[in-house]
């Protein structure tokens, strides 16, 4: 087990491309990072870094106390999960298993009770003898976790693993992977593009974005408290609804959201002060799905009422999708199935205002 | 009346039912690949399966072949001594120039797979050359190269002060040099088999290999061998078969001489069948080869097929 630190490293390919500009991170012993990004963000070169199978054009990395620029793979005593899995197929299981302890010189019966824990760990017992190809997917998925385990290394590092698995298995092995750290407590880096991984498996968040960390935070943080319109945008789904705006002033010396001449909302009293800079400007009032609601007679604090032109309706069983377009931007609002909303009609909607942001046109750096 | 309407009824149904039946024929998926494999057939027909069966024919016949002498003329030819060197410098030529060929096709694929995409294709191209000449020309450059008076080997040796080897007339020196020429023609063909081959291993599994602490060498033993395997097998098999069937090399640079000492199965089988006049033995000869090949190829391929299976996914 061991911490894992990046000081202001970048990564710098031939003809000058930089996919890492300078990152600095800390990830503390035992605890479970995931790095989700867009494609191209940087993500798996910062993670193939901390393998050591890219090498760092700049700065350093740290592994368990020690720089480990110059030290090989080999050395750095990590495990390593690859998306298409890269097992060996013409070992079997047993043997793709067993490989880095039998390289390490293990003694048999060493070996022999380390793969048989992890197979039992992991429910592939009844594998052990047969080749990669016989086996399925998430079995294969299990076999190159099994790799890793064995090894007990002082890292994981997960580079999208479940990204070839369909939808119900990669359901399925999020909660295995989450049951494995927990056993294990391996300190763990996981990428993947895929935000809900990121917020069901992290304890911490590393929200990427060109070659740089946008925030770091733990799920809850990351979506409640974005520090940018990018992370806003990216974490949660359906995506956070942006619209331009201007603030302005209301009535009784507060303030309001003026999207266009027929929708302006209220801010809320206690948001005034923290927006009143901004008075005037141009500005990106963004609010999650969630926080539209069909309005109903009550008036709470906050809340505030807005009509919409339905677009589309998507019924999804637990909960209905409802789309709109004001001035060409698309909106959506996750309404509740027994919604009568219809496509082409006005619906009256309630705008949760206590959970509104607000961001910077030109940086997208959100107010608080 | 009544009968004969029913006959021409019943006959032109009968008629209808044959022509049906040759239409459903004709549109048969097996029917249509029949006819599109049938001019490899014809081909495969004539210049194989008919030579191959003459020639085994041809080597039951006495020499006049006016009389039919069964196996006579493999026994004769087990019997005598020249023959006896033929089998061994056969085996040896084939299997050392195989060897030897494999070894180094192994070695130049592996360093042209790390030299830079860019100016991997200009020393592709280089390596390639020989075996793109006509094998009979370079041949005839070897053989100038081994002139024991005036040839650039000799002329080396002679600027370091050391008398001349007689490369082609003293026997086992001419046996190393028909090897040699022939290694040198057949290793780019190994060389690039085995560079496809190791692009098609997926990088992801040296990375594996990295991590769970593999060195260059144990990357080399339990990955890259396991997974070229059988284009190593299936390269192997090729060039044994081509090289137990050599004749071009032997044939100039030595005549399969001294003392019959560098002859392979089909320059003996020239001399014997063409140069002597003895066909039906030259037959025979050169039907020697078929059962060592025939045995190689059987294993091999079954290797083969055995780890495709294991390992395709």
């Amino acid at each position: 087990m061991a911490e894992v630190s990046c000081r202001k490293v970048v990564k710098e390919y031939d003809g000058g491309v930089q996919a890492v500009k300078g990152i600095d991170l800390d990830i503390a012993d035992h605890e479970f990072v995931v790095l989700v990004g867009p494609s191209g963000c940087g993500k798996s070169t910062t993670l193939r870094m901390i393998a050591g199978l890219e090498e760092i054009t700049s700065g350093e990395i740290w592994i368990g106390g020690d720089v480990v620029n110059d030290v090989p793979p080999r050395d750095r005593d990590i495990a390593m999960v690859f998306q298409n899995y890269a097992l060996y197929p013409h070992m079997s299981v047993f043997d793709n298993m067993a490989f880095g302890l039998k390289l390490r010189k293990f003694p048999k019966e060493e070996i022999k009770r380390r793969v048989d824990e992890a197979a039992r760990i992991l429910d592939i017992g009844m594998l052990l003898e047969r080749k990669p190809r016989a086996v399925s997917g998430g079995q294969r998925q299990r076999v190159a976790m099994g790799r890793a385990i064995v090894r007990n290394p002082k890292v994981f590092l997960f580079d999208e693993p479940l990204s070839n698995l369909d939808a119900k298995l990669r359901v399925q092995m999020r909660t295995e992977i989450k049951k494995v750290h927990q056993t294990v407590k391996t300190t763990t880096v996981y990428v993947t593009h895929d935000q809900i991984e990121a917020m069901t498996l992290a304890d911490r968040v590393v929200v990427m974005n060109h070659g740089i960390i946008e925030q770091v935070g733990s799920p809850a943080e990351v979506y409640h408290h974005p520090t940018s319109r990018f992370v806003a945008g990216f974490i949660g789904s359906p995506a956070m609804n942006f619209l331009p705006c201007h603030i302005e002033e209301a009535g009784g010396g507060g303030l309001s959201v003026r999207v266009n001449s027929a929708i302006q909302v209220a801010i809320p009293a206690e948001r005034t002060a923290r927006y009143m800079p901004f008075k005037g400007k141009e500005m990106v009032f963004g609010i999650r799905p969630e926080h539209l609601t069909q309005r109903k007679e009550e008036d709470r604090p906050g809340f505030e009422p807005l009509d919409l032109l339905v677009d589309v309706v998507e019924p999804m069983g637990m909960e209905t999708m409802v789309h709109f377009f004001v001035d060409g931007a698309p909106i959506c609002a996750r309404l509740d199935p027994a919604t009568n909303a219809e496509p082409e009609k006005m619906l009256g909607l309630t705008a949760d205002m206590n959970q509104m942001h607000i961001m910077e046109k030109d940086t997208g750096k959100v107010i608080y | 009346m009544a009968e004969s309407s029913s006959i021409s009824v019943g006959s032109a149904a009968a008629g209808a039912t044959r022509t049906s039946s040759m239409k459903r024929f004709a549109q048969r998926r097996s029917t249509t690949a029949f006819l599109l494999c049938l001019p490899l057939i014809l081909l495969v027909a004539v210049f194989v399966i008919y030579p191959a069966f003459y020639a085994i024919y041809l080597s039951m016949l006495n020499k006049k072949m006016t009389a039919f002498v069964g196996l006579g003329n493999f026994a004769f030819l087990l019997k005598r001594h020249t023959f006896q060197l033929v089998i061994f410098q056969s085996c040896l030529f084939a299997i050392t120039a195989v060897v030897m060929k494999a070894l180094l096709g192994f070695i130049l694929a592996h360093l042209m797979h790390n030299i830079p995409s860019g100016n991997q294709k200009i020393w592709r191209g280089l390596l390639l050359v020989p075996w793109v000449i006509p094998l009979a020309l370079s041949t005839l450059t070897w053989w100038w190269m081994f002139d024991p008076s005036y040839s650039a080997f000799n002329w080396v040796l002679n600027q370091f002060g050391l008398a001349n080897v007689p490369w082609l007339g003293v026997g086992w020196i001419a046996r190393l040099c028909t090897i040699t020429v022939n290694i040198w023609f057949g290793t780019p063909f190994f060389m690039i088999m085995y560079l496809a081959a190791l692009k098609s291993v997926p990088e992801q599994l040296y990375e594996a290999a990295s991590i769970d602490g593999a060195t260059a060498r144990q990357k080399l033993v339990h990955v890259t061998l396991p997974m070229m395997r059988n284009i190593i097998s299936i390269t192997i098999l090729f060039s044994l078969i081509t090289t137990f069937a050599d004749f071009d090399i032997v044939r100039i640079l030595t005549s399969g001489g001294p003392q019959d000492m560098t002859h392979v199965f089909a320059t003996y089988a020239f001399q014997v069948g063409i140069q002597s006049g003895d066909i039906p033995l030259g037959a025979s000869d050169s039907l020697f080869m078929f059962p060592i090949l025939a045995c190689a190829a059987f294993f091999v391929l079954r290797g083969v097929t055995q780890r495709t299976k294991e390992i395709a996914a």
